[in-house]
């Protein structure tokens, strides 16, 4: 198994790390039983994605995965960001080990949940089936 | 700094041992089965080895048969007894939840031919117990397998009571001493053991290369059929440089196995106390009955590959049974099998060390693990729960 230079450059000098005390959406996904979690800050104002943060436990293709994701909606207006795949994330990373693809799945999820999370502290609607995954990728 | 503290995963080979294999290559290049002087020569020089390895072990060298490395022997003994034994209708195997996977997934395809498995518990310290391996014997019990020393968290099982339990109860005994050979005593006499698998590069011989121990009458069927090398037992011309590298690698491994041990469980006991100083860390297996150069320990809040990921860019090599070095979805087999839940268990280090390596670099390990791991804890929502929930 090898990772790619652009995973290790993310793991070993994450962008976006931290907490957003005054965050206007937190999600946060996956579960300590397998082995990472990923939790989602996003600062939104006028519908886009203004400041965004991560905390992740996890291996490097979860920390890596999350750094880049951030960097990709992190400007964004929330319609683009809710766009972000699993795949897209994966490619910008030159690619992942195919052992690792599960690992890189929350961080299309931790946005989907912050927005969500947006949307239902703003009373804002929205379709829910927009926002419906597995709650853990296994 | 470089440290190497990976030996349980390979070794470097040993100047000795290089030395001994090189003329293996340029010399000695005969095939032992050949009836001129080169070809003798090569069958020599795998006789001298085989000798040499018996002597280590207190076998007789007739009761030696090399093979391609510790997956190889134990396929052969555990496939080979259990077929052995079902022609007089005795179809179950008694072995421990914590194996080497070349043992688990064995006993996983002979259990879909129809064998029975019995796994024992290792409770929390990772040791069988001689009990319930008595308890655990039944009329039909074909052989029992437990490993010498495990390989994650080193625990040294009590072979020589298991293996007097088998003698009494008249149950083959297969010992997996793939990392126990080279690193504690080893006496098939004593230990009461019937076979028993070792590996060279666990022990600074070469890769790919090991053998199986076999008493004397038991007529074990071949694993590899093909020409008569092995007396008939193991075909496949002999890999003599690696044969010749692994037995004096073994010898000596064995001729400085005191003072090797003295050293390794000092610097064993420095790391663990180093490492106990950090908030929220564990030691995992038994801390007497263990391998003299193995730490395994658990941080947690903090996941395993991340962690070893980090100490390699720091020049330390170590290695993690978390889920994502495991390749599988869950953490190690062994962790579980000593009771640590899952979220613990991603988080597991394991070092281990030879004598080779120096208390200044345990120092180095000592002072590089705090900032890695603060640093992971400090962005891991987990360790934020725990330190809410403080439990
Ligand atoms: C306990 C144990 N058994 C078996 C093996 C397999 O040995 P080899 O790599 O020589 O096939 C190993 C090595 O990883 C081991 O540690
Ligand atoms: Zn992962």
């Amino acid at each position: 198994m090898e990772y790619s230079e652009k995973v290790m450059e993310h793991f070993v000098n994450p962008h976006n790390v931290g907490k957003l005390e005054d965050a206007d959406g937190i999600g946060e996904v996956g579960n300590a039983k397998c082995g990472d979690i990923m939790k989602m800050y996003l600062k939104i104002e006028n519908d886009i994605i203004t400041d965004v943060k991560f905390n992740t436990y996890g291996c490097a293709s979860a920390i890596a995965t999350s750094s880049i994701a951030t960097d990709m909606i992190k400007g964004q207006p929330l319609s683009e960001a809710l766009k972000l795949t699993n795949k897209a994330v994966v490619e910008a990373l030159d690619g992942l080990p195919a052992v690792k693809i599960h690992c890189s799945v929350l961080a299309e999820q931790a946005i989907k949940a912050a927005v969500k999370d947006y949307y239902d502290k703003n009373g804002i609607e929205y379709n829910k089936a927009d926002f419906e995954f597995e709650d853990h990728h296994h | 700094m470089k440290v190497y503290a990976d030996n349980a995963a390979t070794t470097k080979i040993s100047k000795i041992a290089l030395d001994a294999m090189m003329p293996c290559f340029l010399e000695t290049y005969g095939n032992p089965s050949s009836l001129h002087s080169v070809g003798q020569d090569a069958f020599h020089a795998v006789r001298d080895a085989r000798n040499t390895i018996a002597k280590c072990i207190n076998a007789d060298p007739n009761d030696v048969y090399f093979s391609s490395g510790g997956s190889e022997s134990d396929n052969w003994a555990i496939k080979g007894a259990a077929y052995l034994m079902a022609k007089k209708g005795k179809k179950h195997i008694i072995s421990s939840k914590f194996e080497h996977h070349a043992v688990l997934h064995t006993l996983n395809v002979l259990e879909k031919e129809g064998f029975e498995i019995t796994l024992l518990d290792v409770y929390e310290n990772g040791l069988v117990r001689v009990e319930d391996v008595k308890n655990a014997i039944k009329e039909d019990t074909a052989l029992v397998t437990i490993m010498f020393a495990n390989n994650e968290i080193g625990t040294v099982q009590p072979i020589r009571e298991i293996g007097a339990v088998c003698r009494e109860k008249g149950v083959l005994f297969h010992t997996d001493a793939v990392q126990a050979v080279g690193h504690v005593p080893v006496d098939v006499v004593a230990d009461n053991i019937d076979m028993m698998s070792f590996s060279g590069h666990k022990f600074h011989g070469p890769k790919g290369v090991g053998g199986l121990y076999c008493k004397k009458g038991i007529r074990l069927p071949n694993l590899i059929e093909g020409g008569a090398q092995e007396r008939n037992r193991r075909a496949g011309t002999e890999n003599v440089p690696a044969i010749v590298g692994m037995a004096a690698a073994l010898k000596d491994a064995c001729d400085h196995m005191e003072e090797n041990t003295k050293k390794l469980v000092k610097m064993r006991e420095q790391l663990i106390e180093g490492i106990l100083k950090i908030e929220r860390s564990r030691i995992n297996g038994d801390r007497e009955h263990r391998l003299p150069g193995n730490v395994s320990a658990c941080f947690e809040g903090v996941e395993g590959e991340s962690l070893l990921l980090y100490l390699d860019i720091m020049g330390i090599s170590a290695s993690s049974g978390s889920a994502c070095t495991s390749g599988s979805l869950d953490p190690s087999h062994v962790l579980l099998s000593i009771g640590l839940p899952h979220e613990i268990a991603h988080g597991s280090l394991r070092l281990s060390l030879c004598e080779d390596n120096t208390p200044e670099e345990m120092e180095y390990i000592i002072e590089q693990l705090p900032p890695i791991i603060n640093r992971l804890r400090d962005m891991s929502p987990l360790w934020e729960k725990i330190q809410k929930e403080g439990k």
